[in-house]
């Protein structure tokens, strides 16, 4: 076992912190489509890696990573108004399962679509220069992308959260996932509202992906195992709830670098062990309300 | 003579499985993708009564496939188990209680939970069978599985070497896994699975506990799908860690749908239709997932009956039989 010293046990929470950011991404995604239109998108992980992959062929075209950081997830959202237009819509008014199946084919797709345009072998993202080198915490230094990372994510929360809260459209989409019957009689046309929420919940994806390929790499499996971990931090935190996924994201990242750091072949175990021991004591998830949305 | 067949099909489908399967060798170019329409098909019929008669989409059936074929496999290679029957036996008793407990944890979520929690289970069991390389070989898979002759009552010792011995052994116990699923789903039992799938909220109220039937079908389903990870075992004599992958899982799903999920032969249509298109477009192209994932996605938006299930639909005014 590495040494127990303080410094580098908060290293290594600031380390799953980051991890937990980009599960938080995924999830609000996820569960945002999913509240509004009880579609699982099967295919957000794939999303994900096209957001990292479009980062990495932006980055080639510009030379410069802010655009690409803001152009990569407009790119990946555009898929998924697409994606939600053409494949998903057909699927509204059947079987809730039928969505799952469409994008679990879409996921296929996409992997090996990626596999012919960018190789097998894994590529490098490198973050911009001034996001370079590390800084001092005053307990140990600390990458400053990943400062960087948990800083975006935070600022993008608080966008989403004053877009839900504060804005008319947000007013529309909260009561879309009460009541969709009800918005439906109200005069509002649901249809605009879902494309949209669509494209956000893939945008949100697409960031994720190029804010994670600087640290994890860039290759087309790349969504696969981290989907099924934000698949579980949506069951942990209750499917449907924003701050749900915001608090087991993290508590997910950090059960992940905590369990690294212990006892390392058990760190993807725990995972399952954490959503395990959830839905023995609270099968509705931390945030979940029993009964919605099943 | 068509509505002779299809009615003879309809009313006695265990004897038309025998019948055809019996002669199925000899009309598919080489025996190998014979036998492995019938594990692949039973591993398919597992996931569908699930599926397709029960009315939950279970993304996790590597687990039982892996359970199945590591049970057998741990069995003879590593415990020394001298008997074949012993080892298959002890593969679907893994998958069995596998099943058990995750189908208990998996049915404490309906809806869309369920989809994501059996692909968490069975995610869970890959890492595991990963890092227990001492039992499972790990990376490398389990190799060095005995070919054992199986023991035969009245008729003694009976090799399997041979392709087409191998295939006739798994055709029995292929057949008596597809006469015992006619037996559940003809039964009251069977009637109810069916009813939860129309309508959960009416089964409850008519007194059942839904529950407690859809842990049962669970529990049969991987029972079902263990015997095809552990004939699958017997026929490669090595178990990959791939059994236990999701893309495993994702198999039996895009088979059943090809097929026709909740019709009695559906899944070995969809197997068999699933391993041809393998073999010829990994013959042209190494992308030939991309071919299988677009096929799939045309078959969920336009043919949700899938090939077998549109066909009976079209063949019978009424709707389709079994």
């Amino acid at each position: 076992m590495a040494d127990l010293t303080l410094a580098a046990l908060a290293a290594q929470v600031f380390t799953g912190l980051v991890l937990g950011m980009i599960l938080v991404l995924l999830a609000v995604g996820l569960s945002l489509i999913f509240g509004l239109m009880t579609v699982v998108n099967f295919a957000h992980g794939s999303l994900y890696m096209l957001g990292a992959y479009f980062g990495f062929f932006l980055l080639g075209l510009t030379k410069n990573f802010w655009i690409s950081l803001v152009v990569a997830p407009l790119l990946v959202g555009v898929c998924g108004l697409v994606i939600e237009r053409v494949l998903v819509r057909p699927l509204y008014g059947r079987s809730i399962d039928d969505p799952l199946l469409l994008t679990f084919g879409l996921s296929l797709v996409l992997v090996e679509a990626a596999r012919m345009i960018w190789g097998k072998i894994g590529l490098t993202l490198d973050p911009p220069p001034a996001l370079a080198g590390a800084v001092n915490l005053g307990f140990s230094a600390f990458p400053l992308y990943r400062l960087f990372v948990i800083g975006v994510t935070i600022a993008v929360l608080v966008a989403l959260w004053l877009f839900l809260e504060k804005t008319d459209v947000g007013l529309i989409i909260r009561a879309g996932s009460r009541d969709r019957l009800m918005v439906r009689a109200l005069g509002v046309d649901l249809g605009r509202i879902w494309l949209l929420v669509f494209g956000i919940g893939t945008a949100l994806a697409g960031l994720a992906g190029i804010l994670a390929g600087p640290m994890r790499g860039v290759y087309a499996e790349m969504g696969v195992t981290i989907v099924i971990e934000s698949f579980v931090v949506v069951v942990v935190g209750g499917m449907g709830s924003l701050l749900g996924a915001i608090v087991a994201g993290i508590l997910i990242g950090e059960v992940v670098s905590l369990t690294t750091y212990f006892m390392p072949k058990l760190a993807e175990i725990m995972v399952f062990v954490v959503m395990a021991v959830v839905l023995l004591v609270r099968p509705s998830g931390l945030f979940g309300e029993a009964g919605l949305m099943e | 003579m068509i509505a002779r067949v299809r009615d003879g099909v309809a009313r006695h489908p265990v004897l038309s499985f025998f019948v055809f399967f019996a002669i199925f060798p000899f009309l598919v170019p080489y025996q190998a993708l014979a036998t492995q329409v019938l594990i692949f098909g039973l591993f398919a019929l597992g996931f569908n009564l699930l599926y397709g008669f029960t009315g939950l989409l279970s993304f996790g059936h590597a687990a039982y496939y892996g359970l199945g074929a590591y049970g057998t496999g741990i069995a003879l290679a590593k415990l020394r188990v001298g008997s074949l029957w012993g080892g298959l036996a002890i593969g679907v008793l893994a998958a069995v209680v596998g099943g058990a407990i995750i189908g208990f944890l998996c049915l404490r979520r309906r809806g869309i939970y369920f989809a994501m929690l059996t692909l968490a289970f069975a995610q869970l069991l890959y890492f595991i069978g990963f890092h227990l390389a001492d039992w499972t070989g790990g990376d490398d898979g389990l190799r060095g599985i005995p070919a054992l002759p199986i023991f035969v009552p009245g008729v003694g010792a009976v090799r399997l070497h041979t392709s087409t011995a191998f295939y006739y052994f798994a055709f029995v116990l292929v057949g008596l896994a597809v006469a015992a699923l006619r037996r559940i789903l003809d039964s009251p039992f069977g009637a109810v699975l069916q009813a939860i799938r129309e309508n959960a909220e009416r089964a409850a109220a008519c007194g059942y506990n839904v529950r407690r039937v859809r842990w049962l079908a669970f529990v049969f389903s991987a029972g079902f799908t263990g015997l095809a990870g552990a004939l699958d075992a017997l026929r490669l004599s090595v178990v990959p860690i791939e059994s236990l992958y999701w893309t495993t899982s994702g198999q039996a799903v895009i088979m059943t749908l090809l097929g026709g999920a909740g019709t009695f032969f559906g899944p070995f249509v969809g197997a068999g239709i699933f391993l041809v298109l393998e073999e010829r477009l990994s013959a042209i192209t190494e992308s030939w997932p991309l071919v299988i994932g677009a096929v799939f996605m045309v078959f969920v938006l336009f043919l949700p009956k899938g090939v077998w299930g549109t066909l009976l639909a079209r063949l019978s005014a009424t709707p389709a039989g079994k």
